[in-house]
């Protein structure tokens, strides 16, 4: 376990070193800035406006901004619907695979629109290469771009020295895409398919193996799609175990360079906000809170899973590491990520809001899963995705500044601004919809039989599954314990003779849809309410948020309210499990 | 709003031509250019025939054989198959080693049927080598060899696991011990920079050089 802590502690430092330089370019990208590819992309930019017929220097207050939000959204969901329902007349579909069933294909709209990137879709057993790249990459790019947008719009609502303009959406999300996640996936994109992932349009091949056997190379234009599914958060797979399959993550090498893309830019948007209200201390302040939780998480979750499943002892199977061999639950695992590179990526692929991953999550340990689902738990404000990570993290910030200011009997002020009751309610609103949308969800899921019908495992392990399956579509994660299943493909690959279970694929959709835009609606309002705000001077009774304190008190009202909110199921799922060496 | 409806319009349909159309086959041209084995899935050929990837996991397996010395069948009428002990075994697959239909084994950790499959699959383990290796004990076959993988067609066995097996194909092939052991040297990929990951030894790369290096007459 020495050497797994060692490599930890290596990435960890890696991504600190990145933040700074990362966060610096975003900043100055948003702020219209000159960066290094201004030569290169300034007039493409320029055009692309003239394009989509808008007006780059219009000023948008909140509620042009969250129409504009909105409006989008709804047109990329009506086109990546009617892109998923016409899979039988597509080109690049060499399989000949036919659409999916609607519920399914409502699903996985929802998922891609929202960022989520849930999968009951099976990857290379359901989609035609023109679905993948046309329909679903499209959404793997615009939907962090998004996230960011809302994320600078409420930034410049906390600096305006009142006004109420919050930049302009289509020059924000132009920008995000160009400057920021197209450089970097292409970059990506390249060291992967060096490595061995797959990037074709060619047919699948068919082949007789050494032994005589036959096996099918399912093929496809991934390596594209997989650089901004892992830069975006997004997370939905090319092939249905995600990246666990060595065609989308082939070894030690991309397996290293995948982490770090899924949490590099939500690590560095903290230091771009630092830059971008001109106080890097507070962004640090941030960046240490998310990342005090998250090394907790991991310093759980590693020794949880090399300790070894109860199915495992009471197997009398071996599961101490050995010279040579990581011993552990290596079950749902691969052998180049071992049992530290699989709990890393799990760790981070729920914190970050990614969702995508590198070994089966419904295998891990009890104590090992309920690392991931306190990582959903959290509101995804833990790094979390690209853009919404940190501004539903500034939510708690607000929220913190407002239980620190009762405390201390003042008048909440952040960064100068007052934090008054019109604020107070829709932070609550805006903090309290997920948790409670999880609540709901999981409770209906569990309680009707239309909803028990995706469960796949017995005993608490079924409601693990549920749990997780809204935990994570609620906080658009979207990784799975995947025996939860929305999807019935008895002809698989292909879609013939397929169906959805609808219950579980329109809930889900629908949650994941609203647990998206509500919050940033939500987000909006609160930045267009403080935009208005007079910055008073920061006086001798003004609580500073960039302190060790401040962190301590944003952890603890973090922790809090994931806590108070899922403790109880926690308790019946993974907690039971790792506390029992019961079988079921 | 209908100036903004108009944008929201165009702008999903320049996404989609920009960034799905355009990056995609742009790349999938650059990849080709560049990368053309790589991209089109790291495919092994022998005679000019393909017959694996080298990233793919697949079965060394051959017919078993009953007490009439005739192959047994299963109630389907098709052969009963067993591992091949002439061959490295890559790690138990829930899919059959299927790449085109993939999907976790999803069995939970206090599952009945986990434990069941874990204890069947040492057991197997165990029949395979033992033989060859008399000093081997449950206490010391690596995890890796009884548990499914993530894809269920990891191209990688742990080295411990390759070591155990190293006796088996010794005797079979009449190889001394030490030149599989340095074939599995050969095989092994590292850690990244040395740190990151866990070594593996590819199985199916593995099995090839030893036909070369000692073909089964």
């Amino acid at each position: 376990m020495a050497q797994g802590f060692l490599q930890v502690a290596i990435f960890v430092a890696i991504v600190i070193a990145l933040t700074k330089p990362l966060g610096v370019y975003m900043a100055r990208v948003f702020s219209g800035q000159r960066v290094f590819l201004s030569p290169v992309l300034g007039g493409a930019e320029r055009l692309t406006y003239k394009a989509l017929r808008v007006d780059p220097d219009e000023e948008h207050d909140w509620k042009a901004y969250a129409k504009s939000v909105v409006l989008f959204s709804l047109v990329s969901w009506v086109v990546l619907y009617l892109i998923l329902r016409t899979q039988g007349i597509q080109p690049l579909n060499p399989t000949g695979f036919h659409s999916a069933p609607w519920d399914v294909s409502f699903n996985t709209t929802s998922s891609f629109v929202s960022n989520t990137n849930w999968q009951f879709y099976g990857g290379e057993t359901t989609l035609s290469y023109f679905a993948q790249m046309v329909g679903l990459t499209v959404q793997n790019f615009v939907t962090p771009a998004v996230g960011i947008c809302v994320l600078v719009a409420m930034t410049r609502g906390i600096v305006s020295r009142a006004g109420s303009s919050l930049g302009n959406f289509w020059q924000d999300l132009v920008r995000g895409v160009y400057y920021v996640l197209l450089p970097l996936s292409i970059v990506l994109a390249l060291v992967l398919v060096s490595q061995g992932v797959v990037q074709t349009l060619g047919h699948a091949v068919s082949l007789t193996t050494l032994s005589g056997g036959s096996q099918v190379l399912a093929l496809g234009p991934a390596a594209s799609q997989i650089a901004i599914k892992q830069l975006g958060t997004n997370g939905g797979g090319f092939f249905n175990v995600n990246s666990a399959m060595p065609f989308e993550n082939p070894n030690q090498l991309t397996n290293f360079f995948e982490l770090l893309a899924i949490i590099m830019i939500p690590a560095a948007l903290t230091y771009t906000y630092g830059r971008m209200t001109g106080r890097q201390r507070e962004g640090w302040a941030i960046f240490a809170a998310m990342l005090a939780i998250y090394i907790a998480f991991i310093a759980v979750i590693i020794p949880a899973e090399q300790h070894g499943t109860p199915a495992q002892h009471a197997a009398g199977t071996p599961t101490a590491a050995i010279d040579g061999s990581t011993g552990g639950n290596m079950e749902g695992k691969e052998q180049r990520n071992g049992i530290t590179d699989s709990a890393l990526w799990a760790t981070t692929t729920t914190v970050t809001s990614n969702g995508s991953v590198n070994s089966a999550h419904e295998s891990y340990t009890g104590l090992g899963s309920a690392v991931p689902m306190s990582g959903l738990a959290t509101s995804e404000v833990v790094f979390g995705g690209v853009g919404t990570g940190l501004y539903s993290m500034l939510l708690f910030v607000l929220l913190a500044v407002f239980i620190g200011g009762l405390m201390v009997g003042r008048t909440p002020e952040y960064l100068g601004k007052k934090i008054q009751a019109r604020e107070i309610k829709l932070i609550s609103l805006g903090v309290l919809f997920t948790p409670l949308a999880v609540l709901v969800t999981s409770g209906l899921a569990m309680a009707v039989r239309a909803g028990t019908r995706s469960i796949y495992e017995s005993g608490p392990q079924g409601f693990s599954e549920t749990l997780y399956a809204y935990l994570s579509q609620a906080n658009n994660n979207g990784s799975a314990f995947a025996g939860y299943t929305g999807f019935v493909q008895p002809d698989a690959p292909g879609n013939s003779g397929s169906y959805g279970i609808s219950f579980a694929d329109l809930l889900g959709g629908a949650t994941m849809t609203l647990a998206r835009f509500i919050p940033i609606i939500l987000v909006l309002a609160v930045a267009g309410s403080l935009a208005n705000k007079k910055v008073s001077p920061a006086g001798p009774g003004t609580m500073r948020t960039d302190t060790p304190t401040f962190v301590i008190l944003l952890i603890g009202v973090v922790i809090l309210v994931g806590a108070l909110t899922f403790f109880p199921a926690l308790l019946l799922g993974p907690i039971v499990q790792s506390l029992t060496t019961r079988l079921f | 709003m209908r100036r903004m409806a108009l944008s929201a319009l165009l702008s999903v349909i320049f996404f989609t031509v920009v960034l799905g159309l355009g990056y995609g086959l742009a790349f999938t041209g650059v990849a080709q250019l560049l990368f053309p084995g790589k991209a089109d899935g790291s495919k092994i050929s022998i005679d000019g025939k393909v017959v694996g990837s080298s990233l793919i996991a697949q079965s060394f397996s051959e017919p078993k054989i009953g007490k009439n010395g005739k192959p047994v069948l299963d109630e389907e009428g098709e052969e009963v198959l067993v591992a091949n002990p002439a061959y490295f075994q890559p790690r138990p697959s829930q899919t059959g080693y299927s790449p085109n239909t993939t999907y976790f084994s999803n069995r939970g950790p206090n599952s009945v049927a986990a434990r069941e499959e874990v204890r069947e699959r040492l057991a197997e383990y165990l029949r395979l080598n033992k033989p060859f290796d008399r000093s081997l004990t449950a206490e010391a076959v690596p995890v890796d060899a009884i548990t499914t993988s993530g894809s269920g067609v990891d191209p990688e066995i742990s080295e411990a696991n390759a070591r155990i097996q190293a006796h088996r194909i010794a005797a079979v092939r009449k190889l001394p011990l030490a030149q599989v052991e340095d074939l599995i040297s050969a095989h092994t990929n590292g850690r990244f920079l040395g740190v990151f990951g866990e070594p593996g030894i590819n199985v199916l790369e593995l099995n090839l050089a030893l036909d070369k290096e000692a073909p089964i007459k």
